[in-house]
C-alpha cells in the first residue's frame, strides 16, 4: 500500500511531540510565572489551582521551570543531533565515495568510539574541560557521530552499488553531483528516522549528565537538573520531583512510539 | 576446536585489544583537552611559579603528551594508574574498595537480567505479531526511553514511601545480615533489571527473527514443524552467536544506568566513585575508572565473539 496512513498511537504520539515543541518555543509567553522567581511562601507543594504542578524546593513554579526546562533540554539535544546526524552522514557518505584507506581508518576509530558507552564518555569529556552548553552540545554530537555514520554509510555504500548510480557515473558526472542527487535522496528517509532516535538518545544522555549534577549549571536548568535539585522531594511524594521526569519520559516516549508508527518504517527496518 | 576456530579467535583477541587501544588514546586525549595547565588549576591563582614547576615535573607535564600517554598506559597496564589529584592516595586503593561493591551489584543483576531478557525475546520473536509480542513490545518501548531516574523515582515513591517496605535512599555499609543485605540491594537491582532486559530482550527478538526469516527455517515449515520446534531445534542454535551478541552490546546501556543508580541510592560502587571524580576533577581517577568500564564491556564483547564462533555449527567441522 503507497497511501502515507498514520496509525491511532502515531498520531497520538505526533500530538505529544508538537505539543512539546510548542510549549518549548512559547514558554516565555506561556509560563504562568517567571522560572526564577520565589513565587510561594510553601516549598515542595502538592498541585493547586495557582500552582499547577506545584512548587519546587525554593517555592518556585515547577509549571514554569518545566516549560523553561524543556527548552534547555529541547534546545540543546536537537542541536547536538543536528550535528551528530551532519557530521555522521557526511564523514559516511565520504567514507563510501572514497573507499580505501580513508574508509578503513575512519570505521576503525568510529567503531572503537561506540564501544564506550555514551554517559561513560560524557563524563570523560566534562571532568577535563568542566561542563557547559558549548562543551555539552559538542560533546553530545560527537558521542553521536559514530552511529549515525556507521547507517549512513552502509546505506550509501549500497546505493552506491545500484545501476542508476552506474549510469551516473558512465554519464561523467563528478562523486560532489552523484553523492549529492543520486545517493543523498535515496537514504533520506532512514536517516529522518535515525535523527529521531538518535533525539531520543541525546535527551536521555542530557538529562542524565544533569541529574548527576555534571550538565546544565545553576541558574540553568533542564528537565535533568529539575529532578536533581528537588530530589530532596522524593520522600514526600512532591510533584517536584516526578513532573520533570514525567516531562522527559513522555517526550522520549512520544518520539519513539512516532518513529515506531511512521508510514515508513518497513524502510528503515531494512536498511538497519 | 579447529585451526579455523583458532584462528578467528586469535583475530578476534588481536582486534579487541587495538579497540581498547584505540580508547585508551580517546580516553587519554579526552582528558587532556583542557586548554591552559592542570598545575595551575590545581594549585590556584595564588601558587608560586616554583609550586606549579614543581607539580609539573611531578605530573610529567613537562614532557610532550604522546609520552606522557605512554607512562600512562604502561602505569595502567601494570596495575599503577597514578594517585588521586584530591586526596593523593593511590588509586588502585581507592577503586579496590569499591569493586566488591559493584562486582556483587552486577552479578546480582545478570542474575536477574539474563533468564527474564532470554525468555521475553524468545517468546515474542516466537510468537511475533501477537496480542503478546505487541503489548510487550510496547511496554519494553516505554522503558528503554525512560530516564533510569523517573524509573528509580518512581521505585523509591511506592515501596519506600508509600508502601514501606524498603528503606529508602540512605545506604549503610557495615556488617548487614543477608537479608538486609538483599532489601538494600532490591530496588538499585530491580530498577537496573528493568532497563537491562528491556534493551536485552529487544535485541534478542531481533537476532532471533533475522534468523526466522532464513529459508531453512522456511523450508522446515513447510515441512510441517510446529512453531515451538522450530524455534528451539532449528533457529536457536544458529541465533546462539547473534543472541549472546545481544546480550553482551546490552551491557552497554547497563552501564549507563549503573552510574545514575548508583548515585540516586548512594550504592558505594565504582560508578559512584568516577562521579564524585568527574565533580571534583580528579583526572587519574577518573581516566582509570573509565578504563575499567570500557574494558569490562570490551571483554564482554569479546567473549560473546568467541561463543559466536565457537557455537557456530558451520565452523565446527572441517
Amino acid at each position: 500500500m503507497r497511501r502515507h496512513r498514520i496509525s491511532t498511537v502515531g498520531a497520538v504520539a505526533l500530538a505529544v511531540v508538537v505539543g512539546w515543541a510548542v510549549a518549548a518555543i512559547f514558554a516565555p509567553w506561556v509560563a504562568p510565572y517567571p522560572p526564577s522567581r520565589i513565587a510561594s511562601r510553601e516549598p515542595l507543594a502538592m498541585m493547586s489551582a495557582a500552582f499547577p504542578l506545584g512548587t519546587d524546593y525554593l517555592g518556585r513554579d515547577m509549571l514554569s521551570r518545566i516549560l523553561f526546562g524543556a527548552r534547555y533540554t529541547m534546545g540543546i539535544a536537537l542541536l547536538s543531533t543536528s550535528l551528530a546526524c551532519l557530521m555522521g552522514v557526511g564523514l559516511g557518505l565520504t567514507a563510501a565515495a572514497r573507499g580505501g584507506w580513508f574508509d578503513m581508518a575512519v570505521s576503525r576509530v568510529l567503531d572503537a568510539m561506540i564501544s564506550v558507552p555514551s554517559l561513560l564518555a560524557a563524563l570523560v569529556v566534562v571532568s577535563s574541560l568542566g561542563s557547559s552548553i558549548p562543551v555539552l552540545v559538542v560533546s553530545a554530537a560527537v558521542i553521536y557521530t559514530p552511529g549515525a555514520y556507521r547507517l549512513a554509510r552502509a546505506m550509501a555504500v549500497n546505493v552506491n552499488a545500484m545501476d542508476f548510480v552506474a549510469v551516473a557515473r558512465a554519464r561523467g558526472e563528478g562523486t560532489l553531483y552523484i553523492v549529492a542527487y543520486e545517493i543523498l535522496p535515496n537514504m533520506i528517509l532512514p536517516v529522518l528516522t535515525d535523527f529521531g532516535l538518535r533525539f531520543v538518545f541525546v535527551v536521555l544522555l542530557l538529562t542524565g549528565m544533569s541529574f548527576l549534577g555534571l550538565g546544565i549549571q545553576p541558574p540553568n536548568a533542564d528537565l535533568g537538573s529539575l529532578v536533581r535539585e528537588n530530589i530532596e522531594g522524593l520522600s514526600y511524594g512532591a510533584p517536584a520531583v516526578l513532573m520533570p521526569a514525567l516531562a522527559i519520559a513522555t517526550l522520549t516516549v512520544a518520539v519513539n512510539a512516532l518513529i515506531d508508527n511512521l508510514p515508513s518504517r518497513r524502510v528503515a527496518e531494512t536498511a538497519r | 576446536m579447529n585451526a579455523a576456530m583458532l584462528r578467528l579467535i586469535g583475530v578476534r583477541l588481536l582486534l579487541g585489544a587495538l579497540t581498547l587501544l584505540i580508547v585508551s588514546a580517546l580516553v587519554f586525549t579526552a582528558t587532556e583537552l583542557l586548554p591552559g595547565d592542570v598545575a595551575e588549576a590545581l594549585l590556584g591563582q595564588s601558587a608560586t611559579p616554583d609550586a606549579v614547576a614543581g607539580l609539573r615535573a611531578a605530573l610529567h607535564l613537562d614532557q610532550p603528551s604522546w609520552k606522557r600517554f605512554l607512562l600512562w598506559l604502561g602505569g595502567l597496564l601494570s596495575g599503577d594508574p597514578g594517585r588521586s589529584l584530591v586526596n593523593r592516595l593511590p588509586v588502585v586503593a581507592l577503586i579496590g574498595n569499591r569493586l566488591p561493591n559493584s562486582l556483587t551489584l552486577a552479578g546480582i543483576t545478570a542474575c536477574v537480567t539474563v533468564p527474564l531478557a532470554l525468555t521475553l525475546g524468545i517468546t515474542t520473536a516466537m510468537w511475533r505479531g501477537s496480542r503478546y509480542d505487541r503489548i510487550v513490545g510496547m511496554g519494553i518501548i516505554g522503558i528503554v526511553s525512560v530516564p533510569e531516574f523517573l524509573i528509580a523515582s518512581v521505585a523509591v515513591l511506592v515501596f519506600a514511601v508509600k508502601l514501606r517496605w524498603l528503606p529508602a535512599l540512605a545506604f549503610r555499609s557495615g556488617p548487614q545480615d543477608f537479608w538486609a543485605m538483599m532489601r538494600l540491594l532490591a530496588m538499585p537491582v530491580g530498577t537496573l533489571a528493568l532497563v537491562g532486559i528491556g534493551q536485552m530482550a529487544r535485541m534478542t527478538r531481533a537476532a532471533l527473527l533475522t534468523v526466522l526469516e532464513s529459508s531453512y527455517i522456511e523450508m522446515a515449515r513447510l515441512k510441517g514443524a510446529g512453531a515451538i520446534r522450530i524455534v528451539l531445534v532449528h533457529a536457536l542454535p544458529n541465533a546462539l552467536g547473534p543472541i549472546v551478541n545481544a546480550v553482551a552490546l546490552s551491557t552497554s546501556f547497563l552501564l549507563g544506568g549503573v552510574i545514575i543508580v548508583e548515585t540516586i541510592f548512594n550504592y558505594p560502587g565504582l560508578a559512584k566513585l568516577m562521579v564524585d571524580a568527574v565533580s571534583t576533577r580528579d583526572l587519574p581517577l577518573v581516566q582509570a575508572c573509565a578504563m575499567l568500564f570500557c574494558a569490562a564491556y570490551l571483554s564482554m564483547v569479546l567473549i560473546a565473539d568467541i561463543v559466536a564462533i565457537v557455537s557456530n555449527p558451520r565452523l565446527r567441522q572441517r
